[in-house]
């Protein structure tokens, strides 16, 4: 057993919408385990018993793992408690920019759950899984339509994964035309994950310098691309929340010489219903279900990142692709000798389609519009009721996110991630601190639609008060959270000496 | 638009606190010939009841009382009910990855165990905060071991999932790593270690081998490690069938463990969402892809979790990292955890026990129908079995179908030689009413040559 205490003493004080509440101490689950404690019991077995050692031979287990013995009460004990140390969207806002955290309808939960879909096998012959294609199909047409794209795959895990199938799309088709192409193209405002997947898909990367309005710079993009520039990879709207208002001039340099323009669709939810990626020269583009489509982001996943294309790469999307035959019967089509392959066993992450699915229904064109309308209006109301305390490096308008800089805050010797962590005390999540890279100290706020003029009040309350103590009190806030049931945390120790695993104590 | 938190009044008050006439005006950097004036062309708003009917529908479309013997890398086990009742407490669900370490200890403590459940099973040093699935994290395995040897090539056994396999190959394809296969041995349907020795080379990177592989066999791991480990290539083995950890030795021969662990607690739906892990020997812990958490302590010396080793991630390296992989599956690990602690140490055990009872008595009832007889022997197997059969799989699924029953699943879609073989599985969910109804309407039929 560790003897080291897991619970700081809280503070008293009070700020904001918060007031410190008790939350119980929680050991470890292996150190609350007790030999012969039981949470299950197995139905009857109806068949004769085998013996194991026998039927395996050298391959049967003699030391089984040290998993908890636990009783059920203890485990809804721990697991409860562990809960109530998170923030979640269900508590407040949750302005994480470029991440998206907007409300988590529970219909969505309830639908994924009906016995019929949730206990589908992948492999059930197509005659009984023809209601799941009928909801793969709905949200296909639907998210073909919401993007102005011409085909999708809804395969991929999560929106890098997204990334990865894109890019493997234009490099198909490139290699189709005869010339995979060496380099892609990705602003230097773009998400890490761009990078990493163009690396991954054998691309090699050039850094594309933004302008003075943190746009695409059309000079440099022009001189860059050449017969050798496979696509560009743009986020749009941007990771400062701008629209790229030369999109079509964009889309029309990289036709010219023969590259594609992929669009990393994580800003969508500023976009549907008001514009579409297809009719302003995009080739390719991922969605993240969890950002636009209100799927949960569960702690870190699971997402998912259908992606969506013009004609002209559609021979190339993954296997199985879905079909629908003469009688009406859908089925899954194999035979694609264009196809990049398969990038996931099955079929994707079907559970997330549901509840995306759920979401459409639910809003229907006019509530979708409303949203992107809501989400573009939150953060331009943030951005005036702050802009006279934080700077704003781009003057450019803005879409559904608002990046801020620290420079003010910076001469007081306090950084973003300092009122970040203090914007904790006043009952808030924070919002995004290290991105995008083009910005120095970037303060990136993305309130989404579920924000009630209420909540965005009390969140520029709170931020207006930070700037404030950043001027008397610069302390307070570089050594904050100080409401928080553990303090800052030792990230550097951390990573020097990774304490990966619990390990039993040597008996 | 019931999501929505705003009044119309509130709206207004808004704008004109902006300085904008209209929400029209905010749109106004996206240039008017491509905004949308019009509806989208999708279903109209629909009430939560029509929504819900609308989905109960498309279940319907189901015979949901269907009893399936299909496993193949994806597998019906008994969830118990808290799973649900946790994982949709609105502070797990609809938190985001924990990079504010104060205000997500809930994840974070969670995902610390489920890496060290993890390490326990499959008999590894480390384990990460999970990967997409199994398809994805053993391409990414094969990946991680080019990196720590500096070797460019793979060798796959045949007998790993066709669908892993294909995963791996659309993965590898623009990275200038060729892979070669091993095929598997016709009596005991486990790898052939001959033609295993003879592929790898110096340049051999790693040997990818699934266990309990394709055909449910257990393959002799400590034999494969030994020839691998001979030529300097890293073994990696892929677990399809995590449940199996709690009556089979673990791979610990292994490097790099690379696992589908849908079978702790999650539902089959339809493939996904599924959780993948990447376990391996803490020396290859620099290389490892996606995200870790690791324990330190607070300011006041309190212990706490952060998510760590992120000098590997793509957020940091760009271009460089390791993986490009940013979500996980934190929340299907959570299930994966609170399944593995709900049982424990005992109740693994006796769960996969009763898998192999199942299936053997399956196999058995089976077996017994004339023309009808395993498809390998001598080695031993977990759950799932190939069936050789004299007739077409086609002709068995129609006899089954009208009670209501799928039978095991025609692999000659993945591996031609094998006419007439079917991968049957068995998990502790199915009756063995089912099981003799099954063999019953398989015999009742004379059996065409």
């Amino acid at each position: 057993m560790t003897t080291t205490p897991t619970t700081p003493q809280t503070s008293a004080r009070t700020l904001g919408k918060v007031r410190p509440h008790q939350t119980q101490n929680e050991a470890l689950v292996f150190e609350k385990s007790s030999p012969g404690k039981r949470a299950y019991r197995l139905a009857q077995l109806d068949v004769p018993e085998v013996d194991p050692a026998a039927l395996l031979g050298e391959a049967h287990r003699k030391t089984p793992g040290e998993l908890p013995e636990l009783s059920e009460i203890e485990i809804i004990r721990h697991f409860t408690r562990l809960s109530t140390w998170n923030y979640a969207i269900d508590l407040g806002m949750y302005p994480l920019g470029s991440c998206t955290m907007k409300y988590n309808p529970r219909v969505n939960e309830l639908v994924a759950r009906i016995e019929g879909l949730a206990e589908a096998h992948p492999y059930r012959p197509d005659y009984l899984s023809q209601g799941q294609l009928d909801v793969i199909d709905l949200l296909q047409r639907c998210l073909i339509e919401i993007t102005g794209m011409d085909a999708i795959t809804l395969q991929p895990a999560a929106g890098a994964h997204g990334e990865f199938t894109g890019i493997m799309l234009v490099r198909a088709w490139h290699e189709s035309q005869g010339n995979p192409r060496r380099k892609i193209l990705i602003p230097d405002s773009a998400h890490g994950t761009n990078p990493a997947t163009a690396a991954h898909c054998g691309y090699e990367v050039q850094n594309l310098k933004s302008n003075a309005l943190g746009m695409v710079d059309l000079e440099e993009l022009e001189r860059m691309v050449d017969e050798d520039t496979a696509a560009l990879m743009l986020t749009n709207p941007s990771t400062i929340g701008v629209f790229e208002s030369d999109i079509a001039k964009i889309a029309d340099i990289l036709h010219a010489k023969g590259a594609l323009l992929y669009m990393d669709g994580a800003n969508m939810n500023a976009l549907v219903g008001k514009a579409r990626p297809g009719d302003f020269g995009v080739d390719v583009m991922h969605l993240n279900l969890h950002k636009t489509f209100s799927t949960p982001h569960g702690g870190g996943g699971p997402g998912s990142g259908p992606v969506a294309c013009k004609a002209f790469l559609e021979p190339f999307l993954p296997i199985p692709v879905l079909v629908t035959d003469k009688n009406g019967q859908k089925g899954w089509n194999y035979d694609r000798p264009q196809s990049v392959g398969r990038v996931r066993a099955f079929f994707g992450n079907t559970g997330m389609f549901i509840r995306a699915l759920a979401y459409i229904l639910a809003n229907g064109p006019d509530g979708l519009r409303q949203t992107t309308e809501d989400a573009v209006l939150n953060a331009n109301y943030i951005r005036k009721k702050l802009e006279d305390v934080y700077e704003l490096p781009y003057k450019t308008a803005s879409m559904h996110e608002v990046v801020f800089s620290d420079k003010r805050q910076a001469a007081k010797g306090v950084r973003t991630g300092d009122i970040a962590k203090r914007l904790i005390d006043y009952g808030f999540h924070p919002y995004t601190v290290s991105f995008p890279m083009i910005v120095s100290g970037a303060l990136m706020i993305e309130p989404t639609e579920s924000e009630s003029r209420e909540e965005l009040d009390l969140f520029i309350d709170a931020m207006r008060a930070i700037a404030q103590e950043v001027e008397d009190d610069p302390e307070l806030v570089k050594t904050a959270p100080h409401s928080t049931r553990v303090s800052r945390l030792d990230e550097v120790t951390a990573a020097r000496k990774p304490i990966l695993r619990w390990k039993p104590t040597a008996k | 638009m019931r999501y929505l938190p705003k009044s119309p009044a509130e709206r207004l008050e808004m704008l004109k606190e902006i300085g904008a006439n209209s929400i029209d005006d905010l749109f106004s950097v996206i240039p008017a010939e491509y905004r949308l004036n019009r509806d989208l062309d999708i279903p109209r708003q629909h009430g939560e009841s029509e929504i819900i009917e609308w989905f109960r529908t498309a279940a319907a479309k189901y015979t949901v009382r269907h009893t399936s013997f299909l496993g193949a890398g994806a597998y019906r086990h008994y969830r118990p009910v808290i799973i649900d009742s946790l994982v949709q407490r609105g502070e797990f669900l609809t938190s985001y990855t924990p990079y504010q370490a104060e205000i997500t200890q809930g994840t974070l403590q969670a995902i610390f165990e489920f890496q060290t459940m993890i390490a326990e099973l499959t008999g590894m040093d480390v384990a990460n905060a999970s990967m997409y699935d199994g398809s994805t994290g053993a391409a990414e395995a094969v990946m991680m071991a080019v990196r720590v040897t500096g070797r460019h090539k793979a060798v796959i056994a045949t007998t790993v999932h066709p669908e892993y396999r294909e995963v791996l190959a659309t993965y590898t394809k623009h990275q200038g790593l060729p892979t070669s296969v091993v095929g598997y041995d016709n009596e005991t349907g486990r790898i052939d270690l001959a033609a295993l020795e003879a592929a790898i080379t110096d340049e051999t990177a790693c040997v990818l081998v699934q266990s309990p592989n394709f055909f449910g066999i257990i393959e002799d791991i400590p034999a494969i490690a030994e020839i691998a480990h001979a030529k300097g290539a890293l073994l990696v083995v892929s677990i399809a069938e995590a449940v199996s950890l709690g009556v089979v030795r673990p791979p610990v021969e292994a490097d790099i463990v690379s696992m589908e662990a849908q079978s702790f607690g999650v539902a089959l739906s339809y493939g996904g969402p599924y959780v993948g892990v990447i376990a391996a020997k803490e020396k290859y812990l620099r290389q490892m892809p996606g995200r870790l958490v690791g324990q330190t302590v607070d300011g006041n010396g309190y212990r706490g979790f952060v998510l760590t080793l992120s000098t590997r991630e793509q957020h940091i390296r760009r271009e460089k990292a390791t993986s490009n992989i940013c979500t996980n599956q934190a929340l299907v690990a959570l299930m994966a955890t609170i399944f593995l602690t709900i049982y424990g140490k005992e109740g693994i055990r006796e769960l996969a026990e009763h898998n192999l009872a199942k299936s053997a008595y399956t196999e058995k009832v089976l077996c017994a129908i004339p023309g009808a007889k395993p498809r390998f022997h001598g080695a031993p197997r977990f759950h799932e079995f190939v069936l050789q059969t004299d007739e077409a799989p086609s002709a068995w699924g129609q006899r089954l179908r009208g009670e209501s029953i799928v039978g095991g699943i025609d692999i000659s879609r993945w591996y031609p030689e094998m006419k007439n073989a079917t991968l049957w599985c068995t998990t502790e969910i199915v009756p063995r009413e089912k099981i003799d109804a099954a063999a019953r309407l398989l015999a009742a039929v004379p059996v065409e040559a």
